[in-house]
């Protein structure tokens, strides 16, 4: 499945400049996508999967995703497993899109945008101010009514991750039973990182009743959840992000 | 194939690409629900791409940018994207273009048959717009949480731009 990945760029930057910056963030993304692909049968990931290409061998990046699912699986409580797919094949991409983009953001950050928004496939990272004096708005689905954003969140440097229901009915599964994870329609994650927001986000909506006392022990990340019934559960210091 | 868009504009640029990994909301290890299609497709059958009549460009209308004037390929013209099928209804992009640059996106087709659909469009379609066109609404910068529209216009548009040759 493809994801549109939109980048919006606020710096008075000149046009080549512009340019450079835009075409290096395409070409980090580019090359994440030809190495983690678990679609493509070249990819380093499909390579280590099928046993063609050892972890030793494989870039260092690729090793760093790996250690960081590892990592994610033991602080999720298994919830967040890349090794758990259905014959056990390796998928990191759980963790991909949130860690790439996450990267873009401190290249373009290098490269001289101070101030713009990456948004994956409903997921963003954001930095700087879209305007001056006004922080980021990022409206978050309601994931049950219609026409309807359930809150609005402003930051100026951060991600924000929502896994959830809204467009594609459930589709997030409880590793440890198999079953779908119905007993939440969509976790929102507010933090400095989206690759710790995205991971979050997946592994709370896995965890269905249990999400909200494990999120509330997050460091560092707010959590904005609506269950099944519609009933809206925020952490506290979510308000600090609530749009006025 | 995959093409970024660029649209550089002064002070702004808005960039939109597709990648081929999958979205983080839906790890295989997860699975996708069954009973919804994963995965949004061109319906071929209606793909009806109506790019501008290949004249020569001597012969073509002149350019309205007001850029400093590009090569003779410049002209102004309209490239449709195929109709991308979603579970929410049909989604279909066209553009408008000035030589290489992008001047216009537009929804011709948007899933508004259903109460649900007609949310997301209302939502998700205008952000896109105005993203693609770096122009922004004031209240709502962008949006956390939809996916199968917006995905499906991405779809449309790169269709677009890639018969386009931008």
């Amino acid at each position: 499945m493809g994801t549109a990945i939109g980048i919006d760029i606020r710096d008075g930057l000149p046009p080549d400049d512009l340019a450079s910056a835009l075409q290096a963030a395409f070409a980090w993304l580019r090359w994440v996508d030809d190495t983690f692909s678990t679609y493509k049968a070249g990819s380093q990931i499909s390579r280590i999967g099928s046993g063609a290409l050892a972890l030793d061998n494989a870039d260092p990046k690729v090793r760093e995703v790996l250690q960081q699912c590892d990592s994610l699986r033991a602080s999720t409580g298994g919830y967040f497993d890349a090794r758990a797919a259905p014959g056990g094949a390796l998928d990191p991409s759980g963790l991909v899109k949130g860690w790439s983009v996450e990267a873009a953001s401190a290249l373009l950050a290098e490269t001289g945008s101070r101030n713009h928004c990456i948004n994956a496939g409903g997921d963003v990272r954001v930095r700087g101010a879209p305007e001056p004096g006004r922080r980021w708005h990022v409206g978050i689905t309601h994931p049950l009514e219609v026409g309807a954003l359930t809150v609005v969140v402003a930051l100026a440097d951060g991600a924000v991750a929502t896994s959830g229901t809204a467009e594609r009915g459930p589709h997030v599964f409880d590793p440890h039973t198999g079953l779908p994870a119905t007993g939440l329609a969509s976790v929102t994650i507010v933090g400095p990182s989206l690759t710790l927001a995205d991971a979050y986000a997946t592994a709370a909506q896995a965890m269905g009743a249990a999400a909200p006392a494990w999120l509330r022990n997050l460091e560092g990340y707010e959590s904005y959840v609506v269950d099944a019934e519609g009933n809206a559960w925020w952490s506290p210091g979510f308000e600090a992000y609530r749009a006025a | 194939m995959r093409r970024a868009i660029l649209a550089v504009a002064a002070t702004t640029a808005i960039v939109v690409g597709l990648l081929h990994y999958k979205t983080s909301s839906a790890p295989r290890q997860f699975s996708v629900a069954a009973g919804a299609p994963q995965t949004s497709t061109p319906r071929p059958g209606s793909t009806a791409p109506t790019a501008a009549p290949s004249t020569p460009p001597a012969s073509a209308p002149p350019p309205t940018s007001s850029t400093p004037s590009p090569p003779p390929a410049s002209a102004s013209r309209t490239v449709t994207g195929p109709v991308v099928t979603t579970r929410f209804g049909d989604v279909q992009v066209a553009l408008s273009i000035s030589g290489q640059r992008v001047t216009d996106v537009r929804a011709p087709q948007l899933p508004y048959d259903r109460a649900r659909s007609a949310s997301i469009s209302q939502y998700v379609a205008p952000v896109l717009r105005s993203e693609a066109l770096a122009a922004q609404s004031a209240q709502i910068d962008t949006i956390s949480g939809a996916t199968y529209t917006s995905d499906a216009y991405a779809q449309s548009l790169q269709a677009a731009l890639t018969q386009a040759g931008i």
